[in-house]
Formats: C-alpha cells, structure tokens, sequence
C-alpha cells in the first residue's frame, strides 16, 4: 500500500512528540509530567511506523508506554506529591547543561552534514512485512552472543532489586 | 463511485486494498456491533446469573427483561455528574477516555472473516497485545484523580493485576505464534507438513495456517496447545479484572475499587469498555487457538453436502431462539395486565424467526458463515465469563499475584520451550 500525507503525517507526528517532551519536564506535577511521556512514546512508535518498521513500533508501544511509564505511575502515586508541588524549584547546574546541550546540537548538525545515508530516502528499505523475521534473524543468528549478554543484564538486575526489596532472603 | 463498488469484488480486507470509504464503513459496523453486543451482555449476565442462583433476574421492564438495559443506559445518562473536589479535573476527565479508547482499538485487527476486517495488520497480535496494555494506564489515572482512598488502592491492586498476567497471556500468545510455522510433522505427526516454516504475526494468516495444517491450534501437539489456551484462558480473566480475580471492584471490599468516584456517564464508558475488552480478549483467544471463523472439522467433514449442511446453522440457531421465545410468549400468565408484554414478546419472537428466514437464502448463507461461527466461539467464552462469576470465589489479592507470578509464567515459559522443542524434533 502506497504511503499518503506522508509530510502530515510526520510534522504532526514530529509535533506531538517534542511538545509532550517540553511537557515532561516543565510540569509542576509528575503525573502530568508521565502522561506527556506516554504522548511522546506514541508518537515515536507512529515514527517508527513510518519508517516501514512495525515490529519495532508495536514493541515499543507493549514494552515502553504499557510497562515502563505504568511503573513510573506506581512509584509517582506512591510518594508525596502536595509537598514535592509546593517546593521552590533551583536549578544550579544551568550553565553545564547549557554547555551539554550545545554540544548535542552540534552533534545533530554533524550528522546532518555528513551522515545523508541514513536519512529515510537514502537508506536501503526493507520490505515491510519482513520486519519482525529481519529483527529475529539478526538477534539470534548475528547478534547472538550480545542479546545473551543483554538478558544477562537484566537477570542481574532483577536479582538485585529483589535482594534490595526484600527483607529477608 | 465505480471504484468505491469494485472494493466488493477484490478478496482482502479494506485497509489492505486502501479502500478508505470501506475502512468507516467497517468501523461503525463494528462500533454498533460491540456496543449491542455488551448491552446483550448486560441482560444476559443479569439473568443467567439470576438462573444460576435459583431466582428469575430482572422481569419487570420488558417482557423477560429485555428492555433492562435501556432502562439502565438512560439511568445511567440522566444521572448528576459529579466531580470529587480535589481532584486533578484534566487527568479525571482522561481516565474513562483512554480506557474505552484502548478497548476499542483493538477491534481494528480482530478478523471475522478472511476478508471481514477493518484491516490485517502484519504485527496483529502485537499491535493487540499492546494496545490492551495502553488500558491498564486508563485505570491508574482513574484511581489517582479520584483523589481517595479507596480507588487509589484499588487501582493500584488492579493495574498490578493486570501487568502481571499480561506476562503469562505473551507466553501463551508467543506458543501459539510459534505453532504457526512448526508443522510437527516428526514425533506429533498431527497435520500435513505444509507451510513454509515462517511463522507470522497478522491475525488472519494465524487462521490460514491453521486451515492449511488442518489442526485448531488447540488440539496441536497434544497436551501442548491445550496448556497454552488454558494459560490464555485464566489470564485473560485475570487481565479484564473479573471474577474469580476482580478483589479490585468487589463491593465488599473497596467499594467499588478504581471507579467509585465516576457517575453517571463516565461510570458506563468504564462499563463499556471493560465488556468490550473482554470481547477481544476472548476473541484474540478464539483467533490464536479455537480456529477463528473455520466451521468445526473443515477437513474431515469436507466436501459440498457437509458445507451446505454446516451453512444452516445460523439460520438453524435463529429458528431455535425464535421457537424458544414463542414458547415463553404461550406460557405467560394469561391476565389483561400482560397483553402488552405478551405482544412485545410475540413481536421479538417473529422478528427472530424472520432473521432466520433471511438468513435461509443462499447468498447470505455464504456470506455470513464466517462471521456465524466466530461469533458462536466467542460467545461461548462470554457464557464462560458469566458461569466463571457464578461459580468461583474470589481470590484474595496476595493469592492472585501468587498465582500468577509463580505458577502462570513458569508454566507458560514451560509451555512455550516444550512447544519448540517439539516443534523441531
């Protein structure tokens, strides 16, 4: 199916995504602040959509928005809001942050400049419907030993939460 | 308008052949369908719940009943709405808002027929599976802006419900998905070794291969298929919030749980949507194991007598629930004071019979078999839901997350090794 409203599609898309950004982290209350994460991750998933890779989009929308940002809403509900609203708000690493966000913006220009292959026209495009069978291949057959150690990760992970939390082993 | 009638001859659904005046067509079908669909819900669980418990149910608003749920939805409209003081009013007026859009979206993918979807996605399940999870974040939002005790703990207990058997129901999806492409042609031996080892993820090509190799995946490498549908089937439970693992909303418990502090019209969107996600749980069931729209033993009944026999039983069921009716219209007290539910009666009944008489004619015949038995399946899951509630006690909420974080996922992980291990022997 040939894609339609293609500019639309991404400038609202693209829209949704930087507004509910600014969103995050200027909201006074963090459950604002979460739902404009849960914005942001939608629309990145429909931008993954229209780079013809739906496997990847339908992950992110399961893992991301239905796990991730479903904890960060336990944790926010269970602490004390009423004060954490009322509190002055200092900042005073401004001026390294500054520093750091000029340098991720050269970076975006370097890319831009230098990096023309793997903007969406140029690059090689796969076949939409083989996403999830490439995505498949490449972590068990290519990438097999990383993806075994990214689960190990995790197991750790897991194993010292679950140690951290409990109160008795 | 020559090109919006050639949409009637093409063979896929309408989201594939781009035919975008067909895709709102198939929407708002669907939307009317789901919405009469949970309205049958509501009488239906009121009275076979009643029938259940040895005690007639709702009798007095229309002949049996039957008018019960108008009666509720206008209740339910011309209540006040009320709005808890502190409360966040953006996030509250959200809550029923995600909750029933979620429940809704999933409609898009779920394939009546091999041509009779919205669209086939060719990530169908995951899309489902994800956006089934988007509702758990409907309902945090609902018990924190309520600004109360009580739902917030109720939602708290229900989203962690619902996250933690959202786990064991991928297990028993991703064992499924995995039949598509193992033909276990070596040890199991059920089915033809067709297929060309790709497995997929679109709702319909799930129900082809379960065509093509000729076994409902339920009854696919024996005790396997069977496992991973009983592990789907109490999840799925689970996940929607009802009995035996609805501590969430039972009264006696937290009144009322997540949606206590919404009225009115907000109260039914809750309503709606949890029956309307109940319907596509039970449908992403009846796809993934029970064989989607395939009538019973395609293969080995096969053959032109066999079809046209299978194609009467719409009609058939019809006839029978028109007969049903007739009788109940005979056997009502013969007193002036119940002409009118007697008529009423009377009417539904011949209405019944007339759709059975419609659905006679050939044409229609072929048409509506597909969408016929799907219906039927998921139907008897509906019952299922309702004997469920009926019958089982409630689980306590330290018993619930027991079950499903140290059985379920451990038997669906099991489930799912022993599947590819079977798979590939």
């Amino acid at each position: 199916m040939t894609p339609v409203a293609t500019p639309y599609f991404f400038y609202g898309l693209s829209a949704i995504a930087v507004l509910s950004a600014i969103g995050v982290i200027t909201r006074r209350n963090p459950v604002h602040s979460a739902i404009s994460l849960i914005f942001t991750l939608l629309a990145l998933a429909g931008l993954y959509l229209m780079l013809y890779a739906p496997f990847v989009a339908g992950v992110q929308i399961i893992l991301y928005v239905g796990g991730i940002v479903v904890l960060f809403l336990f944790v926010i509900m269970l602490i004390n809001i009423e004060r954490m609203e009322r509190e002055y708000q200092f900042n005073k690493q401004w001026l390294v942050g500054l520093l750091a966000a000029a340098v991720l913006g050269a970076l975006f220009v370097a890319v831009y400049v230098k990096g023309q292959g793997i903007f969406p026209h140029n690059a090689v495009r796969f076949p939409e419907q083989l996403n999830t069978q490439q995505v498949g291949k490449m972590l068990y057959v290519d990438y097999l030993l990383p993806f075994e150690i990214a689960s190990l990760l995790l197991l750790v992970a897991i194993v010292g939460a679950v140690v951290m939390a409990k109160k008795r082993i | 308008m020559q090109e919006f009638l050639n949409y009637l001859n093409s063979n896929v659904t309408p989201g594939q052949a781009g035919a975008y005046v067909w895709v709102v067509i198939y929407i708002l079908i669907i939307f009317a369908a789901v919405s009469l669909a949970v309205i049958a819900m509501n009488w239906l669980e009121r009275k076979i719940l009643a029938h259940m418990q040895v005690r007639l149910g709702p009798m007095r608003v229309g002949p049996h009943g039957l008018l019960q749920p108008i009666a509720d939805a206008v209740k339910l409209l011309i209540k006040e709405d009320i709005i808890p003081e502190g409360s966040d009013k953006l996030v509250f007026w959200m809550a029923p808002l995600v909750v029933v859009m979620t429940a809704f979206t999933t409609y898009i993918v779920i394939p009546f027929g091999p041509t009779h979807a919205v669209t086939d996605m060719n990530i169908g399940i995951l899309f489902m599976l994800g956006v089934a999870s988007l509702g758990t974040l409907g309902i945090i939002m609902a018990g924190w802006a309520s600004n109360s005790h009580y739902p917030l703990l109720g939602s708290l207990r229900s989203s962690a419900q619902m996250v933690s058997y959202e786990v064991a129901m991928g297990m028993a999806v991703v064992s499924a998905v995995l039949m598509t492409s193992l033909t276990g042609a070596g040890v199991y031996g059920i089915g033809s070794a067709t297929g060309d080892g790709i497995g997929t993820l679109s709702m319909i090509e799930i129900v082809r291969a379960q065509m093509n190799q000729q076994v409902w995946f339920a009854f696919k490498f024996f005790p396997l298929g069977l496992a991973a549908f009983g592990i789907f089937a109490i999840a799925m439970v689970a996940e929607t919030n009802r009995a035996p693992f609805d501590l969430p909303e039972a009264e006696s418990e937290l009144t009322a749980g997540f949606h206590t502090e919404y009225s009115g019209f907000r109260w039914s969107l809750f309503f709606l949507a949890e029956y309307a996600a109940m319907i596509a749980v039970s449908s992403i069931a009846v796809t993934l194991w029970l064989g989607g729209w395939l009538r019973p033993f395609p293969h080995w009944l096969s053959g032109d007598a066999w079809d046209t026999a299978f194609s009467f039983f719409p009609a058939l069921t019809f006839f029978v629930l028109a007969g049903m009716t007739l009788r109940t219209t005979l056997r009502m007290p013969k007193h002036p004071y119940f002409k009118i539910q007697k008529t009423g009666l009377a009417v539904f009944g011949l209405a019944l019979g007339a759709i059975g008489l419609v659905l006679l004619v050939p044409q229609v015949r072929d048409r509506v078999e597909d969408i016929y038995w799907f219906t039927v399946k998921v139907a008897a899951f509906m019952y299922l839901y309702i004997w469920y509630r009926g019958t089982f006690p409630r689980y306590r909420f330290d018993q619930l997350m027991k079950l499903g974080w140290k059985f379920m996922i451990p038997a669906g992980i099991g489930v799912l090794i022993a599947t590819a291990l079977v798979g590939v022997l």
